[in-house]
């Protein structure tokens, strides 16, 4: 007997039973890419995070010590990672890096884990970098400060006078007018321009705004640019620009070995502190994988490889970081003590304070 | 009615279902959830028009719109100035054999991305890029001149890229021109120039209007080369909705900021399909 392992071919072609076995054959094929697609993510550990933790060289080590994969999705500013976290599943996501200031806005919207403080080298750590108003939250850890660094001026050291460097009157005065660019995020300039003007940045109120404006009108008055990251650099790099109001060591580090004439300088008036923290999704599917991740991060290794990854530079927490002396000398690692004794916090705005700055950044972008 | 009778009348919608289901999908309904959303407040509360009267009361939300209908207005119109003689020189002087070739080279400008092509222009315009140094070095100015991170920047790399989009578009409508136009034209005694004016001119005019039209749609939606090139000396609409998203994630006026974006788009496409007398078959 034979069998006829053939299809048999319809006698009559009736597009919508075409149609419909097109459909049901999509939706076979869409429940099975979603089915391997959840296999996989289980097995993985899925890390939302800034650039600076794309890097192969940070990522490669844990993942074959541990025979995970992290898959990263990078994202930039606070607003469009809350963004991406609330358009997906629960447990979607294990880890998150987000500016230390921010993290109560997430526990304020149930999203992280308490993380246990024996598994952490917090004894380890800058003291000031530790930023427990913000990462401690009603007595719970529910961030770690990774890395950190300094809003301040970058410049040029041979086509401007380093002396100038040390006072923020120079950036509002004639002699480098149009040679400056601005970086492009108002929190942190805003900050230094309250600190010009005398102001503490943990202090700032919606009546401090029109001095503050004002400055950030003379600063934008000799400004060639404002930009962000890449802008930034790329203006210095160029020689677009000497000077970078709000840049630091992670625009200058960077590029430290290409041209050795960038460097940072924190005025008299001060500097802001920028810092940012991992923490852990409470709906993590993968919660010790997570604590290990967070670990290797904050681990000595972790941290060299994090505070020179090739997005940007920036001094880790971690006092005990792998560095090499060369790195550490780049990053000026000796001198974070005196640093950190003149930098001041990051502005932490309520929400109405933090549109109303937001305006004052619009505005001073629209000014000619 | 029969099985025929039926099957007849299916079979269109079924054709027409899977575009309809896609325009549905990835059109209507993020649309409506963006206008929901511009109508709801930012910290949570009810239905607001607060997002639309900011951008009315905010002069700097305001001047974005004008920035970015200026510079639309400008990257078009010399688009259009200068993709018109070239794509007339492609479809006349050209011979054919060669049109392919230089229609290819045209077309080659699109295969390398927004970001670098921005990025390219950001150096050929630096104050040590190549103009610069050819202006100092051959002593015509001895400063260098602000090329980058000004509006200028920001029109010179818009018109780079549409310049030949638009030639395209012209290109295609001179070539489907008859030759019969310009012979009745000549037979009638007009000249080169009134017969351009007056013949073909008119004729390629919807080219001419769909490459503005698409140009005029891409100018203003574009984020990255005002970013990159204009040094953000000033603001324009699509930086403006960036803006509301980066660090406060403010997704209801961004979305109204959007909305008000796609309705100037809706008006402009009004007002060329009015001009080109369009009508509905």
């Amino acid at each position: 007997m034979r069998i006829n392992l053939k299809t048999p071919i319809p006698t009559t072609k009736d597009p919508l039973s075409i149609l419909k076995c097109h459909l049901h054959a999509a939706c076979a094929a869409t429940a099975l890419l979603l089915a391997t697609g959840n296999l996989a993510q289980a097995a993985d550990l899925n890390a939302l995070i800034w650039c600076d933790h794309a890097d192969p060289a940070l990522l490669q080590p844990f993942e074959e010590a541990n025979g995970v994969k992290v898959n990263v999705k990078e994202f930039e500013g606070t607003g469009a990672g809350m963004a991406i976290v609330e358009q997906s599943q629960p447990g979607d996501w294990d880890v998150m890096v987000i500016d230390s200031i921010d993290i109560p806005r997430g526990v304020e919207k149930g999203l992280f884990e308490p993380l246990p403080d024996d598994k952490l080298p917090l004894a380890d750590l800058f003291p000031q970098v530790k930023m427990d108003s913000s990462t401690v939250v009603d007595g719970k850890r529910y961030g770690i400060t990774e890395k950190f660094g300094y809003n301040t001026i970058g410049y040029n050291k041979t086509k401007v006078d380093p002396a100038d460097m040390q006072s923020m009157a120079a950036l509002t005065g004639d002699k480098y007018k149009g040679k400056i660019a601005i970086y492009d995020y108002y929190l942190p300039v805003i900050g230094m321009a309250a600190l010009a003007i005398g102001k503490k940045t943990a202090e700032l109120t919606e009546a401090d705004l029109p001095a503050i404006k004002e400055e950030l009108l003379k600063m934008k008055a000799n400004a060639k640019l404002v930009g962000e990251v890449t802008a930034s650099q790329t203006a210095l790099a160029t020689g677009e620009v000497d000077i970078l109001v709000g840049g630091g060591e992670w625009v200058t580090a960077g590029l430290a070995k290409e041209n050795p004439a960038l460097d940072f300088s924190i005025p008299k008036e001060g500097a802001v502190l920028w810092s940012q923290s991992l923490a852990m999704f409470k709906d993590s599917k993968n919660k010790d994988m997570a604590l290990k991740f967070i670990r290797y991060i904050m681990s000595p290794e972790g941290q060299a490889r994090l505070a020179t990854s090739a997005c940007y530079w920036g001094m880790p927490a971690n006092t005990k970081a792998a560095l090499t002396d060369e790195q550490k000398k780049i990053l000026r690692f000796d001198e974070q003590p005196d640093f950190l004794a003149r930098a001041q916090p990051y502005p932490t705005p309520n929400a109405d304070l933090d549109k109303r700055m937001q305006d004052v950044w619009t505005e001073m972008l629209q000014a000619q | 009615m029969n099985a025929t009778g039926n099957t007849g009348r299916a079979l269109p919608w079924a054709l027409v279902t899977p575009a309809l289901g896609w325009t549905l999908l990835f059109f209507v309904l993020p649309f409506l959830a963006m206008a929901f959303s511009s109508l709801t407040a930012h910290d949570g509360g009810g239905f607001t028009l607060s997002n639309y009267s900011q951008f009315f009361n905010n002069p700097a939300y305001w001047q974005a719109m004008v920035n970015s209908l200026q510079v639309t207005a400008i990257v078009t119109v010399v688009s259009v100035l200068l993709a018109y003689p070239f794509a007339w020189i492609l479809a006349e002087q050209v011979p054919e054999r060669w049109q392919r070739l230089a229609l290819m080279l045209a077309v080659l400008p699109f295969w390398t991305s927004y970001v670098v092509r921005s990025y390219s222009w950001l150096l050929v315009l630096a104050q040590n890029g190549v103009i610069n140094r050819a202006l100092t070095g051959s002593g015509l100015f001895s400063e260098p001149l602000q090329l980058a991170n000004t509006r200028l920047a920001t029109i010179t790399g818009f018109v780079h890229f549409f310049v030949m989009l638009l030639t395209l578009t012209i290109f295609a409508n001179l070539k489907q021109l008859s030759p019969s136009y310009r012979k009745a034209a000549a037979d009638l005694g007009a000249g080169p120039v009134r017969t351009f004016l007056h013949v073909v001119l008119p004729l390629t005019l919807p080219g001419i209007m769909v490459g503005a039209f698409l140009t005029f749609v891409l100018c203003i939606g574009d984020y990255i080369t005002p970013q990159i090139l204009g040094g953000n000396n000033e603001l324009l609409m699509p930086q403006l909705v960036m803006m509301q998203m980066g660090r406060r994630g403010d997704f209801p006026l961004a979305s109204a900021l959007s909305i008000i974006l796609m309705a100037v788009v809706t008006v402009a496409y009004l007002a060329c399909a009015r001009w080109l007398k369009i009508e509905r078959a």
